[in-house]
């Protein structure tokens, strides 16, 4: 059997008297895209911290890349790549001396980093850019550079936490190109979001965590068939919503479910038609939503 | 970008170290307001102290000796200051944790903003010596007393730069290590930099005379001007090595305490 890229069984974390990893267990195979999914607060930085060894977990094993987490620190600095939260690059450098900066860094010799970094700017679209600093950039911009500043070395791991929060859809677009085209050359990606949307475009397998928990896990497609549809919702004249029903999506579904509206429906009100969100993708997976926030 | 780069090796201590001295250097160098600062203070400060308050001082017209040692450190203070929002600024990007997940000694970081700060100071000591001259300071130091007089002023600015790191380190924000830094500031005032301890109330001489910088004031005093140094000097080393020291280990204490923590 191949080892998969992460293993982690039973894993524990508090801060204090908060409760952020309640037992997590999953498995990433090599070369695939896991997408961690959850509201804020769930645990998801966390998580990925404990799987780069910024943070030691208090219970449970995590191994990446066949390394332990606790016990092989060194080995699991070799396998992984992180790209946080927040566009971790310098801001008073320019993109090509960050590039530089993080090739020396990694063991490359000055040509060795130099060659790299004209090479990641041209990929990234960032040429023009090269020798402006960084905190000129646009949010996008600044993103690209979060990534190409990831993969100035092969890594075989790449974790990347909430990689397009605060973006506009054409820098989301771009982004979620970026990481299919690594996933193509083998790289495994293991990366969270709030987004349904992005997990459903993105991963192979997607892992649903909620209150340091995973919910479910399974590919898109198994986790949409749990979730069910489009939603109905009745909106009152001042633009309350009333009622909330869960499709399937069929048109005899949501036939039905105008049916019963048109019975109940006050004056005045409307109907409208949209997406599952996040928070339906709990209510529908965890039996105390009342427990989260959505926000 | 396709063909593989080169197999992930871990850069040396050596190349680490001089990777983040270069970068904190290029950050002193672009951090124009400060850099201008750091030049323009000495000046001002010495203008200021020579032709304003010197002549209600010491009315001979001797006060350029006595304080040329006091804006050295001043200067000196200042500027090691700013280390602590540097830091601080680096714990609170993201950057901190893409260094700590890299095969290097993440630690590194912080020494490049230290001798970045070793290098400012040096320079802003300088400017203060350069000023002193034009202005009428006459040492009577020979090489050797000079070299040391220099060798002790650098103990000095590494000192409180290590001990503004820690606070950076400790600080939660850029704007909190900055405040907390500002105390340190005065400590020059409460010595005898700028007037004798002799003229002060006694309670406030036992204060002056048992803080650091009365005895690396002296210390530098002797060596530039002659007046007596007696124990001063040991005094002055051991204050200096204390707060290294101290503030190194507190330093890398927290810095390794907050992994993953902002």
């Amino acid at each position: 059997m191949i080892t998969p890229a992460i293993e982690v069984s039973g894993l524990r974390k508090s801060f204090g008297a908060q409760t952020v990893l309640d037992g997590i267990d999953l498995t990433v195979p090599k070369g695939s895209i896991f997408a961690l999914l959850g509201p804020n607060g769930a645990g998801k930085t966390t998580l990925i911290h404990i799987l780069s060894t910024l943070v030691a977990p208090d219970a449970g094993s995590a191994r990446v890349g066949g390394h332990d987490v606790v016990a092989d620190k060194a080995g699991v600095k070799r396998s992984v790549s992180l790209t946080g939260q927040f566009a971790a690059v310098d801001e008073i450098l320019t993109a090509e001396e960050n590039l530089r900066m993080m090739g020396r860094l990694s063991g490359l010799t000055p040509p060795e980093a130099r060659a790299r970094a004209d090479q990641l700017l041209a990929h990234f679209d960032l040429a023009a850019a090269a020798r402006k600093r960084v905190k000129t950039f646009s949010g996008g911009m600044r993103r690209r550079l979060d990534l190409a500043v990831s993969l100035v070395v092969d890594r075989p791991i790449l974790f990347l936490d909430e990689p397009t929060t605060g973006l506009d859809t054409r820098s989301r677009r771009a982004l979620w190109d970026i990481i299919l085209e690594l996933a193509g050359r083998g790289i495994t990606i293991f990366l969270t979001t709030q987004y349904l949307e992005e997990a459903d475009q993105l991963a192979d397998t997607i892992a649903v965590i909620a209150h340091g928990r995973v919910v479910a896990c399974g590919t898109a497609e198994a986790l949409k068939s749990r979730i069910g549809g489009d939603v109905l919702e009745l909106i009152g004249a001042n633009d309350e919503i009333i009622r909330e029903i869960p499709t399937d999506g069929s048109i005899r579904a949501v036939q039905q479910s105008l049916e019963e509206l048109a019975r109940t429906a006050p004056a005045g009100a409307r109907v409208g038609i949209r997406k599952p969100s996040m928070d339906d993708v709990f209510l529908a997976l965890t039996s105390n939503p009342r427990e989260g926030t959505f926000s | 970008m396709t063909n593989a780069s080169a197999p992930a090796k871990a850069a040396s201590f050596g190349v680490t170290s001089s990777v983040f001295i270069g970068r904190s250097l290029r950050h002193s160098l672009r951090n124009t307001e400060a850099l201008i600062m750091a030049i323009v203070l000495p000046i001002m400060l010495m203008l200021l102290f020579t032709y304003v308050f010197g002549g209600a001082i010491d009315p001979s017209g001797d006060y350029v000796d006595y304080v040329v040692p006091g804006i050295i450190l001043l200067c000196a203070g200042f500027g090691s200051s700013s280390t602590a929002v540097d830091v601080a600024g680096d714990m609170t990007n993201g950057i901190i944790e893409r260094f700590r997940t890299m095969p290097i000694r993440s630690m590194n970081v912080i020494l490049g903003h230290v001798t970045a700060s070793l290098c400012r100071n040096l320079l802003a000591t300088g400017v203060v010596i350069g000023m002193a001259l034009l202005v009428g300071f006459r040492p009577s130091a020979g090489f050797l007393a000079w070299l040391g007089a220099l060798g002790v002023i650098a103990l000095f600015i590494l000192a409180f730069t290590w001990l503004y790191a820690a606070i950076g380190l400790v600080a939660g924000s850029p704007s909190a290590a900055s405040a907390y830094g500002f105390a340190l500031l005065f400590l020059p005032y409460l010595s005898s930099a700028f007037v004798p301890t002799s003229t002060m109330p006694s309670w406030l001489r036992g204060v002056a005379e048992h803080q650091p910088i009365t005895p690396v004031i002296e210390t530098i005093r002797g060596l530039l001007t002659g007046t007596p140094i007696q124990d001063q000097a040991w005094w002055a080393i051991g204050w200096c090595l204390l707060i290294l020291i101290a503030s190194y280990v507190w330093g890398s204490w927290t810095f390794n305490r907050k992994a993953g923590r902002r």
